[in-house]
Protein backbone atom coordinates (compact mmCIF):
# COMPACT_ATOMS: atom_id res chain seq x y z
CA UNK A 1 0.00 0.00 0.00
CA UNK A 2 1.21 3.70 -0.55
CA UNK A 3 3.23 4.98 2.30
CA UNK A 4 0.87 8.27 1.80
CA UNK A 5 -2.12 6.64 2.20
CA UNK A 6 -1.41 4.09 5.11
CA UNK A 7 0.02 7.18 7.23
CA UNK A 8 -3.60 9.38 5.98
CA UNK A 9 -5.53 6.85 6.89
CA UNK A 10 -3.22 5.99 10.28
CA UNK A 11 -3.63 10.01 11.11
CA UNK A 12 -7.75 9.68 10.22
CA UNK A 13 -8.21 6.32 12.53
CA UNK A 14 -6.02 8.25 15.75
CA UNK A 15 -8.62 11.07 14.55
CA UNK A 16 -11.64 9.51 14.95
CA UNK A 17 -10.15 7.09 17.99
CA UNK A 18 -10.02 10.23 19.86
CA UNK A 19 -12.80 11.74 18.94
CA UNK A 20 -15.26 8.83 19.69
CA UNK A 21 -15.67 9.36 23.58
CA UNK A 22 -17.12 12.67 22.47
CA UNK A 23 -19.61 11.67 19.96
CA UNK A 24 -20.57 8.79 22.00
CA UNK A 25 -21.23 11.20 25.12
CA UNK A 26 -22.91 13.62 22.55
CA UNK A 27 -25.22 10.45 21.80
CA UNK A 28 -25.91 9.62 25.46
CA UNK A 29 -26.74 13.01 26.51
CA UNK A 30 -28.95 13.91 23.29
CA UNK A 31 -30.63 11.08 23.82
CA UNK A 32 -31.30 11.54 27.53
CA UNK A 33 -32.68 14.97 26.71
CA UNK A 34 -35.12 13.33 24.36
CA UNK A 35 -36.15 11.18 27.22
CA UNK A 36 -36.49 13.50 30.08
CA UNK A 37 -38.69 16.37 28.45
CA UNK A 38 -41.72 15.42 27.51
CA UNK A 39 -42.92 17.33 23.79
CA UNK A 40 -46.27 17.60 24.54
CA UNK A 41 -45.32 20.27 27.34
CA UNK A 42 -44.01 22.71 24.87
CA UNK A 43 -47.06 24.65 23.92
CA UNK A 44 -48.03 25.81 27.22
CA UNK A 45 -44.29 27.35 27.19
CA UNK A 46 -45.17 30.22 24.86
CA UNK A 47 -47.72 33.24 25.32
CA UNK A 48 -49.19 34.54 21.59
CA UNK A 49 -46.88 37.50 22.06
CA UNK A 50 -45.38 37.57 18.66
CA UNK A 51 -41.86 38.66 19.56
CA UNK A 52 -41.69 37.36 22.72
CA UNK A 53 -42.96 33.62 21.75
CA UNK A 54 -40.02 34.11 19.07
CA UNK A 55 -37.42 34.15 22.00
CA UNK A 56 -39.05 31.69 23.50
CA UNK A 57 -39.36 29.38 19.80
CA UNK A 58 -35.51 29.75 19.83
CA UNK A 59 -34.73 28.70 22.96
CA UNK A 60 -36.86 26.12 23.41
CA UNK A 61 -35.38 24.99 19.96
CA UNK A 62 -31.82 25.37 21.21
CA UNK A 63 -32.33 23.21 23.68
CA UNK A 64 -34.21 20.55 22.29
CA UNK A 65 -32.35 17.91 19.51
CA UNK A 66 -33.20 15.35 17.36
CA UNK A 67 -34.09 15.03 13.37
CA UNK A 68 -35.16 17.96 11.68
CA UNK A 69 -38.50 16.37 11.14
CA UNK A 70 -39.47 16.35 14.73
CA UNK A 71 -39.52 19.93 14.59
CA UNK A 72 -41.29 20.35 11.36
CA UNK A 73 -44.14 18.05 12.78
CA UNK A 74 -43.76 19.81 16.67
CA UNK A 75 -44.07 23.43 14.13
CA UNK A 76 -47.04 22.47 12.65
CA UNK A 77 -48.61 21.66 15.65
CA UNK A 78 -47.84 24.90 17.18
CA UNK A 79 -49.24 26.72 14.58
CA UNK A 80 -52.72 24.36 14.56
CA UNK A 81 -52.60 25.57 18.57
CA UNK A 82 -52.11 29.44 17.55
CA UNK A 83 -48.28 30.36 17.55
CA UNK A 84 -47.10 32.86 15.74
CA UNK A 85 -45.18 31.47 12.35
CA UNK A 86 -42.65 34.00 13.47
CA UNK A 87 -42.20 32.07 16.65
CA UNK A 88 -42.52 28.43 14.80
CA UNK A 89 -40.11 29.63 12.48
CA UNK A 90 -37.19 30.43 15.28
CA UNK A 91 -38.29 27.15 16.42
CA UNK A 92 -37.41 25.22 13.52
CA UNK A 93 -34.25 27.26 13.04
CA UNK A 94 -32.71 27.20 16.42
CA UNK A 95 -33.60 23.07 16.56
CA UNK A 96 -31.05 22.58 13.79
CA UNK A 97 -28.70 25.23 14.15
CA UNK A 98 -28.59 25.88 18.27
CA UNK A 99 -27.04 22.99 19.81
CA UNK A 100 -27.26 23.52 23.62
CA UNK A 101 -26.74 19.55 24.17
CA UNK A 102 -24.50 19.00 21.89
CA UNK A 103 -21.79 22.59 22.64
CA UNK A 104 -19.90 20.22 24.99
CA UNK A 105 -18.73 18.19 22.04
CA UNK A 106 -18.78 20.81 19.57
CA UNK A 107 -16.57 22.78 22.28
CA UNK A 108 -14.07 19.76 22.93
CA UNK A 109 -13.35 19.18 19.57
CA UNK A 110 -13.85 22.44 17.47
CA UNK A 111 -12.81 24.77 20.10
CA UNK A 112 -14.83 26.23 23.25
CA UNK A 113 -14.66 30.21 22.50
CA UNK A 114 -15.83 29.47 18.56
CA UNK A 115 -18.90 26.70 19.96
CA UNK A 116 -19.94 29.73 22.23
CA UNK A 117 -19.96 32.24 19.76
CA UNK A 118 -21.53 29.84 16.73
CA UNK A 119 -24.25 28.84 19.11
CA UNK A 120 -24.95 32.21 20.59
CA UNK A 121 -24.94 34.04 17.35
CA UNK A 122 -27.35 30.95 15.93
CA UNK A 123 -29.50 31.93 18.24
CA UNK A 124 -29.83 35.50 17.88
CA UNK A 125 -30.07 34.44 13.90
CA UNK A 126 -32.81 32.01 14.60
CA UNK A 127 -34.62 35.11 15.85
CA UNK A 128 -33.56 37.02 12.81
CA UNK A 129 -34.96 34.35 10.11
CA UNK A 130 -38.41 34.12 11.51
CA UNK A 131 -39.32 37.80 11.57
CA UNK A 132 -37.00 38.24 8.07
CA UNK A 133 -39.13 34.95 6.37
CA UNK A 134 -42.68 35.65 7.63
CA UNK A 135 -42.20 39.59 6.70
CA UNK A 136 -40.88 38.40 2.83
CA UNK A 137 -43.73 36.19 2.94
CA UNK A 138 -46.21 38.77 3.62
CA UNK A 139 -44.79 40.50 0.68
CA UNK A 140 -44.87 37.90 -1.69
CA UNK B 1 -2.77 10.33 24.95
CA UNK B 2 -2.75 14.00 24.46
CA UNK B 3 -4.66 16.30 26.73
CA UNK B 4 -7.62 16.80 24.48
CA UNK B 5 -8.30 13.31 24.18
CA UNK B 6 -8.39 13.13 28.17
CA UNK B 7 -11.13 15.78 28.06
CA UNK B 8 -13.03 13.69 25.30
CA UNK B 9 -13.08 10.69 28.00
CA UNK B 10 -13.86 12.84 31.23
CA UNK B 11 -16.79 13.99 29.46
CA UNK B 12 -18.09 10.84 28.17
CA UNK B 13 -17.29 9.83 32.23
CA UNK B 14 -19.26 13.37 33.10
CA UNK B 15 -22.34 11.88 31.23
CA UNK B 16 -22.12 8.25 32.65
CA UNK B 17 -22.13 9.90 36.03
CA UNK B 18 -25.30 11.80 34.84
CA UNK B 19 -27.04 8.62 33.91
CA UNK B 20 -25.69 6.73 37.05
CA UNK B 21 -27.70 9.89 38.79
CA UNK B 22 -30.57 9.99 36.90
CA UNK B 23 -30.84 6.07 37.04
CA UNK B 24 -30.93 6.35 41.04
CA UNK B 25 -34.44 8.37 40.60
CA UNK B 26 -35.69 7.68 37.14
CA UNK B 27 -34.11 4.22 36.14
CA UNK B 28 -37.49 4.08 33.16
CA UNK B 29 -35.90 7.52 31.78
CA UNK B 30 -31.86 5.80 31.77
CA UNK B 31 -32.98 2.76 29.76
CA UNK B 32 -35.38 4.48 27.03
CA UNK B 33 -32.30 7.06 27.10
CA UNK B 34 -29.61 4.01 26.58
CA UNK B 35 -32.40 2.13 24.12
CA UNK B 36 -32.41 5.53 22.30
CA UNK B 37 -29.07 5.37 22.17
CA UNK B 38 -28.04 2.09 20.47
CA UNK B 39 -31.05 3.49 17.62
CA UNK B 40 -28.73 6.37 17.04
CA UNK B 41 -25.54 4.40 17.05
CA UNK B 42 -26.81 1.76 14.51
CA UNK B 43 -28.60 5.05 12.44
CA UNK B 44 -24.87 6.53 12.18
CA UNK B 45 -22.54 3.87 11.86
CA UNK B 46 -22.95 4.65 7.63
CA UNK B 47 -22.00 8.31 8.29
CA UNK B 48 -19.54 7.93 10.81
CA UNK B 49 -17.55 5.35 7.78
CA UNK B 50 -18.34 8.21 5.40
CA UNK B 51 -16.93 10.78 7.79
CA UNK B 52 -14.00 8.46 8.38
CA UNK B 53 -13.41 7.95 4.20
CA UNK B 54 -13.28 11.73 3.61
CA UNK B 55 -10.93 12.24 6.45
CA UNK B 56 -8.66 10.01 4.69
CA UNK B 57 -9.37 11.23 1.55
CA UNK B 58 -8.99 15.57 2.88
CA UNK B 59 -5.21 14.26 4.35
CA UNK B 60 -4.52 12.09 1.42
CA UNK B 61 -4.91 14.57 -1.33
CA UNK B 62 -5.54 18.04 -0.26
CA UNK B 63 -2.58 20.09 1.28
CA UNK B 64 -2.67 23.43 2.68
CA UNK B 65 -2.02 25.09 -0.74
CA UNK B 66 -5.45 23.73 -1.57
CA UNK B 67 -6.89 24.73 1.22
CA UNK B 68 -6.01 28.18 0.49
CA UNK B 69 -7.19 28.60 -2.70
CA UNK B 70 -10.63 26.69 -2.49
CA UNK B 71 -11.73 27.24 1.14
CA UNK B 72 -9.34 30.31 2.18
CA UNK B 73 -10.16 33.56 1.95
CA UNK B 74 -8.28 34.30 -1.18
CA UNK B 75 -10.97 31.91 -2.69
CA UNK B 76 -13.47 34.19 -2.56
CA UNK B 77 -17.27 33.43 -2.68
CA UNK B 78 -15.98 29.58 -3.58
CA UNK B 79 -15.41 29.04 -0.37
CA UNK B 80 -19.11 30.00 0.53
CA UNK B 81 -20.48 27.99 -2.51
CA UNK B 82 -18.48 24.95 -1.22
CA UNK B 83 -19.64 25.61 2.41
CA UNK B 84 -23.26 25.50 1.70
CA UNK B 85 -23.19 22.98 -0.91
CA UNK B 86 -21.38 21.11 1.69
CA UNK B 87 -23.13 21.87 4.52
CA UNK B 88 -26.84 20.78 2.29
CA UNK B 89 -25.51 17.40 0.61
CA UNK B 90 -24.25 16.19 4.36
CA UNK B 91 -25.64 13.51 6.08
CA UNK B 92 -26.28 12.11 9.48
CA UNK B 93 -26.31 14.16 12.45
CA UNK B 94 -24.83 17.46 12.81
CA UNK B 95 -21.88 16.17 15.60
CA UNK B 96 -20.76 13.98 13.40
CA UNK B 97 -18.99 16.24 11.13
CA UNK B 98 -17.27 18.23 14.17
CA UNK B 99 -14.00 15.39 13.72
CA UNK B 100 -13.68 16.17 10.16
CA UNK B 101 -13.99 20.01 10.78
CA UNK B 102 -11.59 19.71 13.22
CA UNK B 103 -8.82 18.27 10.71
CA UNK B 104 -10.04 20.69 8.26
CA UNK B 105 -9.14 23.35 11.19
CA UNK B 106 -5.76 22.08 11.59
CA UNK B 107 -5.01 21.98 7.35
CA UNK B 108 -5.92 26.00 7.60
CA UNK B 109 -9.54 26.04 6.89
CA UNK B 110 -10.93 29.17 9.30
CA UNK B 111 -13.91 29.24 11.40
CA UNK B 112 -15.76 31.19 9.12
CA UNK B 113 -16.37 28.86 6.63
CA UNK B 114 -17.00 25.76 9.40
CA UNK B 115 -19.41 28.29 10.81
CA UNK B 116 -21.26 28.65 7.32
CA UNK B 117 -21.13 24.51 6.69
CA UNK B 118 -22.15 23.88 9.87
CA UNK B 119 -25.52 26.60 9.34
CA UNK B 120 -26.39 24.85 6.12
CA UNK B 121 -26.40 21.54 8.00
CA UNK B 122 -29.81 22.75 9.16
CA UNK B 123 -31.14 22.52 4.63
CA UNK B 124 -31.67 18.76 3.79
CA UNK B 125 -33.28 18.06 0.66
CA UNK B 126 -34.79 14.25 1.80
CA UNK B 127 -37.17 16.23 4.49
CA UNK B 128 -38.21 19.39 2.03
CA UNK B 129 -41.14 17.06 1.02
CA UNK B 130 -41.93 16.79 5.24
CA UNK B 131 -41.58 20.63 5.22
CA UNK B 132 -43.87 21.46 2.28
CA UNK B 133 -46.82 19.12 3.67
CA UNK B 134 -46.79 21.37 6.67
CA UNK B 135 -45.99 25.13 5.35
CA UNK B 136 -46.07 25.31 1.82
CA UNK B 137 -44.03 25.78 -1.21
CA UNK B 138 -43.51 29.31 -0.42
CA UNK B 139 -42.48 29.18 3.38
CA UNK B 140 -39.86 26.62 2.06
CA UNK B 141 -38.48 28.25 -0.79
CA UNK B 142 -38.24 31.94 1.27
CA UNK B 143 -36.92 30.79 4.34
CA UNK B 144 -34.58 28.45 2.56
CA UNK B 145 -32.91 31.38 0.81
CA UNK B 146 -33.17 33.52 3.84
CA UNK B 147 -30.69 30.87 5.85
CA UNK B 148 -28.44 30.32 2.87
CA UNK B 149 -27.90 33.98 3.02
CA UNK B 150 -27.44 34.33 6.82
CA UNK B 151 -24.75 31.24 6.71
CA UNK B 152 -22.88 33.95 4.68
CA UNK B 153 -23.35 36.47 7.23
CA UNK B 154 -22.22 34.42 10.48
CA UNK B 155 -19.60 33.12 7.95
CA UNK B 156 -18.19 36.75 7.44
CA UNK B 157 -19.15 37.93 10.92
CA UNK B 158 -17.13 34.63 12.42
CA UNK B 159 -14.12 35.21 9.92
CA UNK B 160 -13.47 39.00 11.17
CA UNK B 161 -13.74 38.03 14.59
CA UNK B 162 -10.87 35.23 13.75
CA UNK B 163 -8.99 37.84 11.87
CA UNK B 164 -9.33 39.77 15.22
CA UNK B 165 -7.12 37.30 17.46
CA UNK B 166 -10.52 36.78 19.41
CA UNK B 167 -10.53 33.15 18.87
Amino acid sequence: MNEKLKMSMIKSGRAVYNALPVLAGVVLLVSLANALIPKSAYAVLFSKNVFLDSVIGSAVGSVLAGNPVTSYILGGELLKQGVSLIAVTSFIVAWVTVGVVQFPGESILLGRKFALLRNILSFAFSIIVGITTVFILGLI
Amino acid sequence: MSEKSYTGLYFLLSVIAVYLIAGFFRPEIVVSSLQFSLKVMQNIAPVFVLVFTLMIVIDYFVSPKIISSYLGKSSGVKRWFIAITGGIISTGPIYMWYPMLRELKEQGVNYGFIAAFLYNRALKPPLIPVMLYYFGLKYVVVLTIVMIIMSIIQGVIIEKIEDGGFL
